[in-house]
């Protein structure tokens, strides 16, 4: 790790005036990524601003649009009352991610600006477009059985690692933005980007911008909903393959669906497809089944990753039946 | 109200300081003037430094000296032929990557650690191979013999047989990773003085290894290591980063620390071996084995040849008129491996306890019933009676306390919905042995009973189980003993290894105590009290303010004429995910027939630990490498996975718990090793009971469920 100096700041006008003036500053606030980061040597900032004691910590559902700010830690957004009660995915997503003690240190603005854990990102010895543009991709025709199967360009194949974006993508989320000029909000799908040929870009954040935080609209996913996540162990390892999946099902048929997936793309992955398809269609195993399948068009795999075109269909099937079968 | 601060008799002597932090471990040590070393390692596989460009980091602040081949301090021993196979910081060649080829030393951790990535380092780098598996098929790679090949009665048997298996089963490296990284203090206090604080499983070991480095006398060395935070056998030898740091102090005169980093625990200090086994099997129709042949390769360095007891199991656990068995090492450019808890012997019988399994379902046989049919009546392979074995015993009493009968024989047949339900049996084995040790005892007037022996506890609880020993047999309540440990200037002990630990030391303390109680009615008898008298009562009559003895002791002759082993029967029953291919284990009895029982509750600890890294090797941990560079690429515990509490369901321990009456006067074996031995085919063989898919090559990841 380099030296570095570090501020900290409690207005936002004041780290958005730092991070602007400032060429190689970066934000803090959990830490949790971006400390792991500087220790490899991964990222080298000169300065740190940390942002934790901004006012951007509260949960509240104002005209039917619950609005998360964007230094609520993990854990406060996951066990929140209101949104175990309304959107008890994100909390189920959230919980699939990390562990307890990180959970506590992260924030919701941080986990969407958490790197990919592509092993080749990590050591600095090997080539990664990611890290340093040109470098090469040690991915492809190297160790990839966690990396992408949707999206992928001939630059990067890596994989979002985030659980709670998954929840986030599912439920139409929008991301609140500050930056010189003014606030913006995005749709939360179009935050993360992927990869083509500028992986060192993970999303559409601009230089000195900063996440104010997060928007869902109220929805009826509160009853069928379910977050599955296959992982190599039972806490604190990254999804092969997870789906958020959320269903508003009325006498059998299907009236609203909402299907995402992580560990399969750069950014959380949307199943546009197969919402469209089994949108009005009866909540049955068949219709599952065909929806699943649907979605496998575009899947490339790169050897070591072959099963996820396995699993993934059998992923969205499961999900989808236990959000079914949701007492 | 139980007084929390009351010791039970079964509770863990030092578990109050270990769990308030009392307890301290060598990285604790707070030397006056302590410096802070970090090492540079090398990022090339193979080949030859060819130029270090420390001149930036020499000028870092805080930077006290950097050590490397390029300024060899004076290591006696490297001079001499023979010795170290890695010699460190005495030549320019690279044998893995990883390896450690220049020290920082500053004058806090943080700025040895920043200065160590100022260090550049120039290389030449030469053609090299880490393939394990490629390497084993390919007849032109270099392959060595690990142990002499083994036969009785005919060669390849099975290949006649009425019903034949064959198969091959791999496992991958494992690391030991112990919670508590590597690493020393090292205090060169006087030109032939030295003072270290070690993390070792053998404080006399490693006082040897320094004398022998650094040609002092071994009496000049003090080693200190009373706790340690677990070693699984990664601290079995003194490693050359430790001699580094000596190296370091010496040329400072300065006390230096190391502690490595959970990356480069990876590469440095060993690991289990990856394996590749064939076996193959021949029975009759009836289901009696008429034939075994075990051929096994094992991964190894190019600099040094590591080898275990990988097919030792096979020649004598089944009986079979017909074995043979062949152990080959592949040399790699990677760093030596290093026994592993259940060493070679968990790799061995992850493949035998798997094929045997696969025998019984190609027989329609219940595997727990076709081993009992093959149980020997004695050891064939040494021609020698067993000690004492109960292992029919264990498999009827894991299988009652399993559930064995709600098994079906027919896999996939059992549980509904998307998880289907398995039930494994295996069995685990292990040389039940017995070294030499002394004991230093010294009873007090007040009461009180002083133990003292140079032996390392590494965690199963060894201070617990020496004063459980003497409590019974001096009728002293533990509270009043005190067993002191992990100090090289204490009574001789061997190396805590190849679970042998208990039998050894406890035999010595069990007859240190016997000696002590004659003292004290000879003593008794000479001022004319009963030989019962108490002896806090003897000693003032005698006016002596203490007695001490120190005693040594060894295995009984007579222990020749038996195979002594400790035997594990492991059942467990698994929930696999149809669908995802997830794997739960949901039920765990292990049984072990390891003779008398000395301290219940470490040892219910040891098989549950052993379960746990059964369960690890099973269904998580691999460490995986780039052979493009030679690299491990999931070198942390993110990514390697060792099992987390919510991998691990309850475990229930059943202990036979009857006395051997050869091994030693406690009747007591020990059990460090057979707590892991089989677990993985256990697992394994419940995942086919469940699903029909026998995965052979371990961990068994979801993938693989789904691939097979």
């Amino acid at each position: 790790m380099i030296n570095f100096r570090y501020i900290r700041t409690t207005a936002l006008k004041t780290a958005l005036g730092l991070i602007n003036k400032e060429k190689q500053s970066t934000f803090i606030a959990g830490g949790t990524n971006l400390v792991d980061l500087m220790k490899k040597g991964v990222t080298t900032p000169e300065k740190l601003i940390d942002i934790s004691n901004l006012p951007l910590k509260e949960i509240q559902l104002n005209n039917n649009v619950l609005q998360i700010g964007a230094l609520t830690s993990n854990s406060a957004v996951a066990e929140n009352a209101v949104v175990k009660a309304k959107f008890p995915l994100l909390t189920m997503a959230i919980n699939a991610g990390a562990s307890a003690q990180l959970r506590n240190m992260a924030t919701v603005g941080g986990n969407m600006m958490q790197r990919t854990r592509c092993p080749y990102f990590y050591d600095i010895t090997m080539p990664c477009n990611k890290r340093q543009p040109n470098s090469g991709c040690a991915a492809i025709g190297g160790f990839n059985r966690m990396h992408a199967i949707f999206g992928t360009s001939e630059t990067c194949i890596a994989v979002h690692p985030s659980d709670m974006c998954v929840g986030l993508a599912a439920l139409d989320a929008k991301v609140r933005i500050a930056g010189a000029k003014g606030e913006r909000t995005i749709n939360f799908t179009d935050f993360h980007r992927l990869p083509g040929d500028t992986p060192e870009k993970d999303n559409h954040l601009q230089k000195g911008e900063l996440i104010l935080g997060i928007e869902i609209p109220s929805n009826n996913f509160n009853k069928n909903f379910h977050y599955l996540k296959i992982r190599d162990r039972s806490s604190y390892a990254f999804a092969l393959v997870s789906v958020a999946a959320a269903l508003d099902i009325k006498g059998g048929i299907i009236t609203e669906v909402r299907l995402a997936m992580g560990g399969v793309a750069h950014k959380p992955w949307r199943l546009i497809q197969a919402e469209s398809f089994l949108k009005g269609k009866a909540a049955t195993k068949a219709n599952f089944e065909q929806a699943a399948k649907m979605e496998m068009n575009t899947a490339k795999s790169f050897g070591e990753n072959d099963f996820k075109l396995k699993m993934v269909p059998n992923a969205i099937i499961e999900a989808l039946t236990l959000a079914k079968d949701k007492a | 109200m139980k007084d929390l601060f009351l010791i039970d008799e079964n509770d863990r002597v030092d578990g109050v300081d270990k769990v308030t932090g009392k307890a301290k471990y060598f990285a604790e040590y707070q030397l006056p003037g302590l410096t802070y070393g970090v090492l540079v390692t090398s990022t090339i596989t193979k080949g030859k430094i060819t130029a270090i460009d420390s001149k930036a980091a020499s000028n870092a602040p805080g930077v006290l000296a950097i050590l490397s081949h390029l300024n060899k301090p004076s290591v006696p021993a490297y001079e001499q032929e023979g010795g170290a196979k890695l010699k460190i910081f005495y030549t320019d060649e690279i044998h893995f990557n990883g390896q450690p080829i220049a020290l920082v030393v500053a004058d806090t951790f943080e700025r040895a650690t920043y200065a160590a990535t100022l260090v550049k380092v120039s290389y030449n780098e030469a053609i090299f191979n880490t393939n394990f598996e490629a390497s084993v098929m390919d007849s032109q790679a270099k392959k060595l013999q690990g142990q002499p090949p083994y036969k009785r009665g005919i060669e390849n048997a099975y290949k006649t047989a009425d019903v034949q298996v064959e198969q091959v089963y791999t496992i991958p490296i494992e690391t030991h990773n112990p919670m508590e990284l590597h690493g020393i203090i090292a205090d060169w206090k006087a030109d032939d003085k030295l003072t270290v604080y070690a993390k070792t499983q053998g404080v006399k070991s490693t006082q040897n290894t320094l004398a022998n480095t650094f040609k002092i006398p071994a009496e000049n060395i003090q080693v200190n290591s009373e706790f340690v935070g677990g070693g699984f056998g990664m601290a079995l030898r003194t490693w050359p980063l430790e001699i580094a740091t000596v190296m370091a102090s010496k040329q400072l005169k300065k006390p230096v620390k190391l502690v490595i980093t959970r990356n480069q625990m990876f590469t440095m200090v060993g690991n289990r071996p990856a394996a590749y086994q064939k076996i193959g099997l021949g029975a009759t129709k009836e289901g009696k084995i008429t034939g075994i042949s075990h051929t096994a390769f094992g991964q190894t360095s190019t600099y040094e040849t590591f080898t275990e007891g990988v097919v030792g199991m096979t020649k004598f656990m089944y009986d079979s008129p017909n074995v043979n068995t062949n152990y080959y090492v592949v040399p790699l450019d990677m760093g030596v491996p290093i026994w592993m808890r259940g060493p070679g012997e968990a790799t061995g019988a992850f493949a035998l306890e798997s094929a045997i399994d696969e025998m019984a379902y190609a027989l329609n046989m219940d595997p727990l019933e076709f081993r009992v049919k093959n149980d020997p009546e004695k050891d064939l392979a040494q021609n020698k009676p067993f000690s004492s074995k109960n292992v029919k015993e264990a498999y009827a009493l894991g299988a009652e306390k399993i559930g064995w009968t709600n098994r079906k024989q027919q896999p996939g047949s059992n549980g509904d919905g998307s998880w289907k339900i398995g039930y494994g049996v295996s069995v685990g084995v292990f040389n039940a042995g017995r070294g030499k040790a002394s004991v230093k005892g010294v009873l007090n007037t007040d009461g009180r009973l002083l133990l003292q022996s140079a032996v390392s506890d590494i965690g199963p609880g060894t201070g617990t189980a020496m004063t459980l020993i003497a409590s019974r047999l001096m009728g002293i309540r533990v509270e009043k003993i005190t067993f002191e440990l992990g100090d090289s200037s204490l009574p001789p002990a061997p190396s805590q290894g190849g679970s042998s630990t208990l039998s050894t030391v406890g035999s010595a303390v069990n007859d240190l105590c016997v000696a002590l109680k004659k003292q004290i009615t000879e003593l008794a008898a000479k001022v004319n009290m009963e030989a019962n008298a108490h002896f806090t009562e003897v000693l003032q009559k005698n006016n002596l303010p203490s007695i001490e003895i120190t005693q040594q002791s060894q295995a009984n002759p007579e222990a020749k004429n038996y195979a002594i082993y400790s035997f594990s029967i492991h059942f467990v029953q698994v929930k696999v995910h149809q669908l995802t291919g997830v794997v739960k284990v949901s039920k765990v009895v292990s049984v072990a027939d390891s003779g008398k029982i000395i301290s219940p509750k470490t040892a219910r600890s040891q098989m549950v630990g052993g379960a746990v890294g059964g369960i690890g090797m099973a269904l998580t941990e691999e460490a995986i490498l780039d052979h493009r560079y030679g690299k491990y690429i999931n070198n942390n515990f993110g990514d390697y996975h060792v099992p987390v509490h919510a991998d691990v369901p309850e475990i229930e321990t059943i202990f036979i718990d009857k006395p051997d009456p050869i091994i030693n006067p406690m009747g007591a074996k020990g059990m460090g090793e057979i707590a892991l031995i089989g677990f993985s085919a256990a697992v394994a063989n419940a995942v086919f009971n469940a699903t029909g898919k026998r995965v052979r090559s371990l961990p068994i990841t979801p993938d693989k469920i789904l691939e097979a």
